[in-house]
């Protein structure tokens, strides 16, 4: 820090100097470098949307155009007819809507845990407080391979095996949001918390009417959050849901590519359907993911 | 909200060390301060712990039995653990894991960490370049995968028909194990790279722009600022980024099960496809808690190691 210092003492001088001297050598160059800076973030650009572009090429290209030795970067001709077959072939509307109810149940039911518990853990006080967030949060680092054989036969027991709760209930025991919700609820002033109490409310009304109301931009976080890790949720799914008529879409595409004679403009029709409403979804709420993302680094 | 991109599990630390507020009341009061705690925390904790907690221990006292999915398990003790010493499939997930969590690490940190840069800059079109960036994360494990299995197909694929019409041999993606790791590291930095960026652009708000212009002034090159202020100060940020990058790591499961199926032979069969393979293929349930197990620990050790380094460096600093 003190070199930093010492340079911006010496600073004015320098700067004077350097303006006088080299002022229209220096905007050219600078021109120059943002040129090239714009052209390289174009070519990123252009590879990291290619996937997701060659997905729609394939989608939307006539059947079989990928058998033939032609190198092309579009589709000869459009068509909607991989999206027709895919629909009429395989059992696709129950699929997507299992992949919406999963997802509704599955967000609706956690952002509602988390906010509660959010509350306990930033504005409440009772022993053993530290230790369960903690033993909550340290979830976050269990992959579901370690426990999926137990969690099966618990789901067996229970008998929830063969429901959607076999998925929904253990895809909402995460701690993802808790961290969030403690965070944002923590920066609500106590004094706000305090006041209420004072006006004799109990600790429920006070998280309704007081702390829920402020908690709007929380509440968007969880959501988008919570609804793309569990539209996009395979590896659980793909154990706890081996019924056609159960499928989520990621299970859905596995089942199809598992086909004898696999159709790729099927296969990538039917991921488009999937990926496109996760695509929107981003682009409505880009402000509300990237905050959350950047504030709690968990996607 | 003011900590912007730290470790939930950092910040977590902190707040236990936190001493309690002070505040005065009654033991009546406390009482009933403790029975809300306890009935707003329980939704979560209660979900928590029957489907996290209830099947991580009957995991662990899993891993010590025979146990085929079906009927009663039966007492094995340690001897899931010895078969693993000498399972070479084992190890060769283990190392196929270390590989590809090094080499994700190095290539989505480091071009997440070049991109922030890049976008930091004034630049037009920014947000637009930005947004396109992020996407990639939004796109699933099981369609990163189908279309990874699209475009690095041998005889179909885009990639190995451009390189025939460019001039140049094709890579055998799908006969040759380093090539098919390859191609199930380019699709993970795909995804991951965005997330990446967006914690890297988070760090990079936090950099006063005087230092680099002082810097500048007193001749620095670009790269030497790069060196030795920029990354520097970007150091909180890449020590979270190591720890959570290693974590999904580990976890890799949805692109490696459906591009590569952890084949060909067992190339790129990770510890997590391994566990998915012994328990619902060979149905070796037991022993596939024991991998479990060995993968959790792998992953608490590592994640231990940080939280201790990160938290000397706080004190430190």
């Amino acid at each position: 820090m003190s070199a930093s210092a010492e340079a911006r003492a010496r600073r004015p001088a320098r700067v004077a100097a350097a303006r006088t001297a080299t002022r229209g050598s220096r905007t050219r160059r600078r021109r120059r470098l943002q040129v090239i800076r714009f052209l390289l973030a174009t070519v990123v650009c252009i590879v990291m949307v290619f996937p997701i572009y060659w997905m729609a090429v394939v989608a939307l290209s006539p059947r079989n155009e990928l058998f033939t030795d032609r190198f092309l970067l579009w589709p000869s001709a459009l068509t909607l007819g991989n999206f027709a077959d895919v629909f009429t072939r395989f059992d696709v509307l129950t699929w997507l809507q299992n992949s919406v109810v999963i997802t509704l149940f599955v967000t609706v039911l956690s952002t509602f845990a988390n906010l509660l518990a959010g509350y306990a853990f930033a504005k409440l006080r009772f022993l053993g407080k530290n230790a369960l967030f903690f033993a909550a949060l340290s979830t976050l680092v269990l992959p579901v391979q370690v426990t999926m054989v137990a969690q099966f036969r618990l789901i067996t027991q229970l008998g929830l095996y063969g429901t959607y709760w076999a998925v929904i209930l253990p895809s909402a025991a995460t701690a993802t949001g808790i961290f969030l919700a403690r965070q944002f609820i923590l920066g609500i002033p106590d004094e706000l918390v305090e006041a209420a109490k004072l006006d004799g409310a109990g600790q429920f009304r006070i998280f309704r009417s007081i702390v829920l109301p402020l908690c709007r931009p929380l509440i968007a976080v969880l959501v988008v959050l919570t609804a793309m890790a569990t539209w996009n949720d395979f590896a659980w799914p793909l154990i706890a849901l081996k019924q056609n008529y159960l499928f989520t879409l990621p299970i859905g595409l596995l089942f199809l590519q598992g086909q004898n004679t696999p159709q790729f403009e099927d296969v990538m029709a039917l991921s488009l359907v999937a990926v496109i409403p996760m695509i929107v979804l981003f682009l409505v709420f880009q402000r509300y993911f990237v905050q959350g993302v950047a504030r709690s680094g968990i996607r | 909200m003011s900590e912007s991109a730290t470790a939930p599990a950092a910040a977590g630390l902190r707040a236990a060390e936190q001493a309690p507020r002070p505040r005065p009341g009654t033991r009546r009061a406390r009482t009933s301060e403790w029975l809300a705690g306890y009935s707003f925390a329980a939704p979560n904790l209660v979900l928590l712990g029957v489907f996290l907690f209830w099947p991580l221990l009957a995991a662990f006292v899993l891993s010590f039995q025979r146990f085929s999915g079906f009927g009663d398990p039966t007492w094995l003790g340690l001897g899931n653990y010895a078969s693993l010493l000498s399972d070479a499939a084992f190890w060769r997930a283990l190392l196929n894991t270390i590989v590809f969590t090094t080499l994700t690490l190095l290539g989505s940190v480091g071009l997440g960490l070049a991109l922030a840069v890049l976008l930091n800059t004034s630049l037009p079109g920014r947000s637009v370049f930005r947004t396109i960036i992020y996407i990639p994360m939004v796109v699933s494990g099981v369609a990163s995968g189908l279309i990874g299995v699209l475009m690095f197909d041998e005889n179909t694929g885009v990639i190995d028909k451009g390189l025939n019409f460019l001039g140049l041999p094709p890579v055998p993606w799908q006969s040759d194990g380093a090539a098919a790791m390859a191609a199930v590291i380019l699709m993970t930095v795909w995804g991951r790279t965005g997330f990446n960026m967006v914690i890297y652009l988070a760090g990079l708000q936090g950099i006063s722009p005087d230092l680099h212009e002082s810097a500048q002034i007193e001749g620095a090159s670009a790269w030497q600022r790069f060196r030795s202020i920029t990354f520097p100060l970007l150091g909180p940020s890449t020590f979270f980024l190591l720890i959570m990058n290693v974590i999904y790591s580990f976890q890799v499961f949805d692109i490696v099960f459906v591009l590569t199926g952890g084949g060909p032979g067992n190339a790129t069969e990770m510890l997590t496809t391994y566990a998915y393979q012994t328990a619902f293929t060979t149905r070796a349930q037991g022993y596939a808690a024991a991998i479990g197990m060995v993968l959790l620990v792998l992953i608490l050790a590592f994640t231990g190691v940080q939280w201790r380094t990160n938290r000397t460096r706080d004190l430190a600093g």
